[in-house]
């Protein structure tokens, strides 16, 4: 089915593919009015980023879990895609398709500048060359390449511009062919609402498409040509193989997955500014990918999803929130522990990102992915040595 | 004409000459030893081969075409393959893989954008990789993480990657270097039955005398970077200047 050899690949095609389709539930738990709907992630906004940067994690994972190359720029294509999208809005008019189209080509264009300079090195040289060149994309666009990104302002579409494929009743933000990015279906079902917003589902679908790609990179020989790059270029070359052509080849798709998420950012809301190329946004990425797990197929979307949906729910806690519920303890002991927890909550978030980083490196160097697998080989086991159990006595009575 | 023909090849890394003005013949289809004591250019030599340094001056021509100034892949692909001090392996991936990925290399070139069909679906390339792998009693492991194994398992396995491309001719770089007895054996085994079973040329740097002499039918000792002599090893082994450069006249 769908060219997938192995019965593995099929099943997380198959759960990856019904967790987006009903994501909008999953994550709406808890009833909309009671105590525990603080930890709801089903709106819109989080879900589309959520697929949006496990399409951007996965593309990472192509070069920097197969080929072991270490991108610190991957926020410039990120960066380009947006602005390609934004100008395709400009030009031509609020339809997705071209934007998101242009903004994979062009986003696959830059990476193959960028990437045959930088893959003349590699190892901490070639990080270094890749987060000069976004960093140098970064100030660019800030400064002297300001007609095109519009500077500090950030890109938007103004009613004056051409627009020229726009017609009179066309939909004034972003849509595919008339469906609009913003619209969606309520479903009430007694306390709980449910949301199914339409550009969620265009990431949605985007992104299992992604997916499966990268599963069918992953088996195919060029990813096992990857794979061998990690392992031993000396080997690899005195193969008969050149290992150059391969690693551009990664750097490139991984830098189109990059335009395809920078595209779909612009397409659920129609600007973009430079803050996007910065190196913190390059960081994320890879802090995703280690965290869920590099090299593995279902890692970066774990990365991606456990960030974004901890990042909204640490952001949205404030002082005021911890005091009601610490409300319980002594006055004193309440206001010290708010205080310390404040600092760990709202903008402070990052130091909560940094110690649950830190414990992952530490504790499951192979990331999120090695937790589930020891879980799941520690059930597995239990089981088998029941059955040995079983076995033994139902072979005792024989003998 | 030999299958491979090195004329007059110099090389100087800054005030030392590695090489000077040598010359060798390769005979198709036999077991060549180059032998010298340490610092006599024996790695300088084989990596000039290989495409790893390019020589000063001088040709090295292989099967009627001049290696030099191609890559080491592109020399790879003309029939060359090298087997390593240490073997190099892909220690990340499962012994079946390791001897996979020659078999495109073989077919698909040096370069080939293959992401459609996956590895176990190519049930040819797979049984080329099974069937080199029971050639050499790996079968049995096909699905081991190839850092797992032992290091004469490892050193079997590289010669299994560089055999299962066909090649014209094997070079080896001190396969024995650090190996005990018995493993020194089984390496000599393992290359006899290589030798008797295809047709290859098979050109080796040793250390090892007793390597040397029960598998070599030609043998050039190289001394302070030029050849001494060539001949039978039945010629070398009472042969004056290479105890000399052995038991260190020179020096």
């Amino acid at each position: 089915m769908f060219g997938l050899s192995s019965k593995h690949d099929r099943t997380i095609l198959i759960v990856a593919t019904l967790f987006m389709l009903l994501a909008p539930v999953i994550f709406n738990l808890f009833p909309e009015n009671s105590a525990l709907a603080f930890f709801n992630g089903g709106y819109p906004d989080l879900m589309q980023r959520f697929a949006i940067f496990a399409i951007l994690a996965t593309g990472f994972n192509i070069l920097f879990g197969l080929t072991g190359y270490l991108s610190f720029g991957h926020a410039a294509f990120l960066g380009v895609g947006s602005y390609s999208a934004v100008w395709m809005f400009k030009l031509l008019g609020y339809n997705v398709l071209p934007a998101i189209l242009l903004s994979i080509v062009v986003a696959g264009l830059f990476s193959v500048v960028i990437g045959y300079i930088s893959l003349r090195r590699s190892g901490i040289y070639f990080s270094i060359l890749t987060l000069a060149f976004a960093e140098m994309s970064y100030r660019l666009a800030y400064s002297v390449l300001t007609p095109l990104t519009n500077g500090e302002t950030g890109l938007q579409v103004y009613n004056s511009d051409p627009q020229v494929l726009a017609g009179a009743n066309s939909p004034t933000s972003p849509h595919l062919f008339g469906i609009e990015m913003s619209s969606a279906f309520d479903i009430n079902l007694g306390p709980w609402q449910f949301t199914f917003p339409v550009g969620y589902y265009l990431c949605a679908i985007l992104m299992l498409i992604s997916f499966y790609i990268a599963i069918r990179i992953f088996r195919s020989p060029f990813g096992l040509m990857l794979r061998a790059i990690k392992s031993n270029q000396t080997r690899m070359t005195y193969t008969g193989l050149n290992p150059k052509p391969y690693t551009l080849a990664a750097f490139v798709i991984s830098g189109m997955y990059a335009g395809l998420a920078g595209g779909l950012l612009a397409s659920m809301d129609p600007l973009t500014g430079a803050e996007r190329m910065q190196w913190t946004a390059s960081g994320e990425v890879v802090i995703m990918t280690v965290l869920g797990g590099a090299g593995t197929l279902l890692g970066p979307i774990l990365g991606a999803g456990v960030i974004k949906y901890l990042e909204n729910v640490f952001s949205k806690m404030n002082e005021t929130l911890l005091e009601t519920w610490f409300a319980f303890l002594p006055d004193s002991l309440q206001h010290a522990v708010v205080w310390v927890l404040s600092k760990f909550t709202g903008e402070g978030w990052h130091l909560t990102l940094g110690l649950i980083f830190m414990v992952v490196i530490i504790f499951l160097p192979g990331g999120l992915v090695e937790g589930g697998q020891r879980i799941g080989k520690r059930f597995s086991r239990r089981k088998s040595s029941g059955n040995d159990d079983d076995n033994a006595a139902a072979s005792e009575p024989a003998e | 004409m030999g299958i491979l023909e090195v004329k007059g090849v110099n090389k100087r890394f800054g005030g030392l000459q590695a090489l000077g003005d040598v010359n060798l013949s390769v005979q198709e289809n036999t077991v060549h030893a180059i032998i010298g004591p340490n610092g006599a250019g024996k790695s300088t030599l084989l990596n000039c081969l290989v495409g790893k340094l390019i020589p000063d001056s001088g040709s090295v021509s292989f099967d009627g075409q001049s290696v030099l100034g191609r890559s080491p892949f592109a020399i790879n692909q003309m029939g060359i393959s090298r087997v390593f001090q240490t073997p190099e392996i892909f220690s990340d991936l499962t012994v079946l893989e390791n001897v996979m990925i020659p078999c495109f290399a073989r077919r698909d070139g040096t370069f080939k954008l293959n992401g459609i069909r996956s590895v176990m679906s190519q049930n040819d390339m797979r049984a080329k990789a099974m069937a080199m792998l029971e050639d050499v009693n790996m079968a049995d492991k096909a699905t081991m993480h190839a850092a797992a194994m032992s290091r004469g398992d490892k050193r079997r396995l590289e010669m299994a990657m560089c055999l299962v491309q066909d090649p014209k001719m094997l070079l080896l770089d001190e396969p024995t270097a650090g190996m005990a007895r018995a493993d020194t054996n089984n390496t000599i085994d393992l290359l006899k039955e290589i030798k008797e079973k295809r047709n290859i040329t098979i050109a080796i740097i040793e250390h090892d005398m007793h390597v040397v002499f029960s598998l070599a039918e030609r043998i050039t000792v190289l001394a302070q970077g030029t050849p001494l002599v060539e001949d039978t090893p039945e010629n070398i082994k009472g042969h004056p200047k290479v105890q000399e450069a052995y038991l260190g006249g020179n020096h």
